[in-house]
């Protein structure tokens, strides 16, 4: 069985994978998936919904058999301070019938009646593999929508089958950009920015709007996290797009610099210094119409980082000399978990992405530690075979990745739609901490065939360590006897 | 409130389905070839369609889905998938090793047109196919029926690709357990084996998505129905087809094939239909039923009585899969409960049919839709509320704004534990739904009640 050949790696995926000091960095990525492979990646359609999905005033409709809107149906927690039309599953339910005679009728006629009865501020149509195959017009149906209703009604084209999510992502930007510009801007303050790439998980956005009002910015558009689409309309009237997510809304940025001339920098807001780093970069910005902004920027991290520090150092206590695995779609959370990492004393041994570029896989060559394995669109074979011979004390990953980590028993956070904390900002460093902690700390791992043979000989010499878990191999000894087990 | 935007008054909808009370056919194919042994479910369409199943059925059981794709590009759609699913089936025997791989169509690669026997042939005569290993395939198109009839669907490629007759008959008798938790399936079996009859059952996801922490990841569980048995069931002596739904195609699949007769019945939920269960098996093995299962009816009926004050006239809202709402509809009305809204997701007209037979003689109207969705019921709750709902994890929108207990039932449950440990099939499995229901119905009470007339014992 599977179990036989852990070491197994597709060859064709031999160039996916990197080992940090191990010869010239050189990685192929964005890549298609390999045919037969148990790839943990998804399709455009997906990529596009959860961009587009927390514009929580729009009516989002998905055009497709039901398993579309079923499968997407309200899985992230895309919090709103009001409407909550988002959390509801519309879809055209598309059956053999609209196959074969098309679905456009249907299309429309659903549109009519979601949008006289919920008045949404905008419609965003999703079109599937189906549709892309049937051919059903899209844009003629928003486009006669848009003119009987009076609303923006945009047709998001995100086919599953024409790329992987980040072609999702661009479609969903193209989608916005279409509401971009529609909207009156007169009362925007010169000092303003909209937040780009940030979904509201766990109320996140909220937190770093806090910030930016401390720091007397004024937040345009939320893009997308508990977004309105009002917003969205006058969002070119902000001085500056602060955008995280490398892949997400990146597109966004750059059209919306191109046709209204809005400057963006690139931010992250998981872990201290990225976060640190971001406000003082939007400071900087715009320190020469507003000189005081600077200070307040200081005071505001000081505040924040020295009521973090010490709370911070009690987790460290238990962590320091763990060992963090990590697997993430973007890359720029990759950046960022590795050096929230260090602040707690932990090193990171394997490090992936499922969408990441070659610049991303480049810099992460270059921020991580020799032996670090790096690796691109990662299957569950070789993400276990790296977690054991890594002896890794947390993963980081998705929902697809929890249970292996558990099977494994290795402790698990989830850094991915499905974390129920917010983890980014000062007190999102602390909550990420904690969550590392009840997971690698917890006593569930002593009880785990991995930490058996390591707690019976600790059993012997009379005394069994507090904390069972601290029995990494030291650097660079590679945990072969693991493996060996595993293949017996 | 979550679901504010959904208004009392009800009016007809054609074009649209608001918040579903079914998913597409795939799902269901992916849930059923995990219940062979080391079998890879196979997604033969775009990359997403894989991720998200295997997502859905993760959180569902909180365990690792292995499933691979076809990875369908432009190109795939343009050319037809022939090559990606050749690759693939290549791809996975070497690098997997599994026994057998599954494969199910998607909306994509029907509606292009891929002949999944011709590829099938074409992959062993180019000796994709190793040895001893096997390629079974459905046509699960997503625009036709709902995941129920995606199971179905590979329950019936499971004997059309697998099932010989020898001409010989082994004494075994073949069970379709339907699409149930694997906690269901070892219950199934465990009934079996109490009467003495030699089961076949086949898909078993026990020990499959019910696994335990080894310390090692394997894409193959130790569970799941050998190839081998499945084969042999076209030599046994009758197939019990639980679920007319998930699993009467299967059976009269196997009975036209091979010549195994078939006896339909409804999913052992409840008092009557367990009774009917344990009946068909006394009746196929030639046994009879030995007192420790009395003994559990016995206990069954005991606690129905001791308690039914609190049963009796509590209106039940249903949403969920044809098979499970139907015994359950009947064990309600058993209960002298009311089961005053039944919806499911999945098409079918005879469903309808059925309920409204069940509750012929009940003495209440009852509301039933078969394609219906969550919107509906919602709207008949706001129009008539209702005691308790009875559904999967998405009913909670329901429950909370409408401030009504919830007991969680069908798929997908995917924010708490059990489903996945403890039967709700049996005459244990109906004891445990009791408790659920009396836990709701009683917590409320202590809840509500006002302290001058709370009362310590019930």
């Amino acid at each position: 069985m599977a179990e036989t050949s852990p070491l197994t790696v597709f060859e064709e995926r031999q160039d996916q994978i990197h080992c940090t000091g191990d010869g010239p960095f050189e990685m192929a990525c964005n890549r298609d998936s390999l045919a037969g492979a148990v790839s943990q990646r998804a399709c455009v359609f997906c990529g596009s919904r959860v961009v587009l999905y927390p514009i929580a005033d729009a009516l989002h409709l998905v055009h497709g058999p039901i398993g579309c809107a079923a499968y997407t149906w309200d899985i992230r927690g895309s919090l709103s301070s009001g409407p909550e039309l988002h959390r509801l599953s519309f879809s055209t339910d598309l059956r053999e019938r609209d196959v074969i005679f098309g679905g456009e009728k249907k299309l429309a006629a659903a549109l009519d009646e979601l949008i006289d009865r919920h008045h949404p501020n905008a419609a965003f149509v999703y079109s599937t593999c189906i549709v892309g195959i049937i051919g059903d017009d899209l844009e003629a149906v928003c486009r006669t929508m848009t003119e009987k209703k009076g609303i923006p009604v945009i047709p998001v084209l995100s086919e599953g089958f024409k790329g992987n999510k980040r072609a999702g992502y661009l479609a969903a930007c193209k989608a916005m950009n279409r509401l971009v510009g529609t909207g009156d801007v007169t009362d925007i303050s010169p000092v303003s920015v909209n937040i780009l790439g940030d979904f509201n998980l766990a109320g996140e956005i909220w937190i770093i709007r806090n910030y930016f009002e401390r720091m007397g910015v004024q937040v345009v558009a939320n893009i997308t996290g508990d977004g309105r689409v009002a917003d969205i309309r006058r969002a070119h009237g902000a001085a500056l797009n602060v955008v995280q997510c490398s892949g997400a809304t990146l597109d966004l940025a750059k059209m919306m610099r191109e046709e209204h001339g809005v400057p963006f920098v690139r931010a992250a807001y998981l872990g201290i210094e990225d976060m640190a780093d971001s406000l003082y970069r939007i400071a900087d910005f715009f320190k020469g119409i507003d000189p005081g902004i600077v200070d307040r920027t200081r005071a505001l991290v000081r505040e924040e980082v020295s009521a973090l520090l010490p709370r911070l150092a009690e987790m460290r206590r238990d962590l320091e000399g763990k060992k963090a695995a990590i697997y993430v779609g973007g890359a720029f959370k990759a950046f960022s978990l590795i050096k929230a990492f260090r602040h707690l004393g932990m090193t990171v041994a394997v490090v992936g992405s499922q969408t990441g570029t070659e610049e991303d896989y480049a810099e992460l060559a270059q921020v991580t530690d020799p032996g670090t394995i790096i690796i691109d669109d990662a299957n569950p074979l070789e993400l276990s075979r790296f977690v054991k011979e890594k002896d890794v004390d947390v993963f980081v990953g998705g929902v697809k990745e929890r249970p292996i980590a558990y099977k494994l028993g290795v402790g698990f956070c989830d850094h991915n739609h499905e974390r129920k904390i917010a983890l980014e900002g000062f007190e999102g460093m602390y909550n990420f901490a904690r969550e590392v902690h009840a997971s690698a700390m917890s006593p569930v791992w002593r009880f785990v065939p991995r930490r058996e043979a390591q707690n019976r000989a600790a059993a012997k010499g009379g005394t069994a360590p507090a904390d069972a878990g601290s029995d990494a191999p030291a650097p660079g000894e590679a945990n072969i006897p693991n493996d060996k087990e595993a293949v017996a | 409130m979550l679901l504010r935007h959904t208004p009392k008054e009800i009016k007809e909808r054609s074009a649209l389905v608001i918040n579903p009370a079914k998913t597409c056919q795939p799902i269901g194919a992916m849930y059923a070839a995990l219940g062979i042994h080391g079998c890879m479910p196979h997604s033969h369409g775009s990359q997403g369609c894989c991720a998200y199943h295997r997502s859905t059925l993760t959180r569902h059981y909180k365990e690792p889905v292995p499933g691979t794709t076809s990875s369908f590009t432009e190109g795939a759609s343009v050319f037809g998938g022939q090559a990606n699913l050749l690759q693939a089936i290549d791809n996975i025997f070497t690098v997997y090793e599994p026994e057998v791989v599954a494969v199910h169509t998607t909306c994509l690669s029907e509606t292009i047109g891929d002949d999944l026997p011709q590829i099938r042939d074409k992959a062993f005569k180019e000796g994709k196919v190793p040895a001893g290993k096997e390629i079974i395939y459905a046509s699960t198109p997503s625009y036709v029926g709902s995941h129920i009839t995606g199971f179905s669907n590979m329950v019936k490629g499971m004997v059309s690709c697998l099932c010989e007759a020898t001409g010989k008959k082994n004494g075994k008798v073949n069970v379709l357990p339907g699409w149930v938790e694997p906690s269901d399936m070892t219950e199934i079996k465990r009934i079996a084996a109490m009467i003495g009859v030699d089961i076949t059952m086949f898909p078993d996801t026990s020990g499959v998505l019910n696994g335990p922490l080894t310390g090692k990841h394997r894409t193959f569980a130790e569970g799941g129905t050998k190839i081998a048995d499945i084969r042999k069931a076209g030599d046994a002596i009758g197939t019990l087809a639980l679920g007319e739904w998930a699993s009467a195609d299967g059976a009269r699949t196997l009975d036209s094939q091979c010549k195994v007769p078939c006896r339909i019945l409804d999913l052992p939920i409840g008092l009557s239909a367990t009774d009917r269960f344990v009946d068909a098996l006394r009746i196929v093995g030639g046994t009879s039923v030995p007192a420790e299962l009395e003994l559990e009816r016995g206990q069954l009926v005991d606690v129905i009585s001791d308690m039914h004050q609190y049963f009796y006239g509590k209106k039940v809202a249903l949403v969920g899969d044809p098979d499970q709402l139907i015994s359950l509809t009947e064990f309600l009305v058993n209960l002298d409960m009311q089961p005053v809204y039944v919806v499911t997701g999945t098409p079918g007209k005879r469903f309808e049919r059925r309920i409204k037979e069940l509750t012929a003689d009940a003495g209440f109207e009852v509301k039933v839709k078969a394609a219906g969705d969550m919107f509906l019921l919602h709207q008949w709750i706001k129009n008539g509320p209702v005691d308790l709902i009875i559904g999967n994890t998405y009913c909670k929108y329901i429950a909370r704004d409408e401030d009504i207990p919830l007991v969680r039932h069908g798929f997908p449950i995917l924010d708490r534990v059990g489903h996945q440990y403890f039967p709700t099939t049996g005459y244990t499995g109906a004891i445990r739904l009791l408790e659920k229901m009396l836990d709701a119905f009683l917590d409320r009470k202590d809840r509500d009640t006002p302290e001058k007339h709370f009362e310590l014992v019930y």
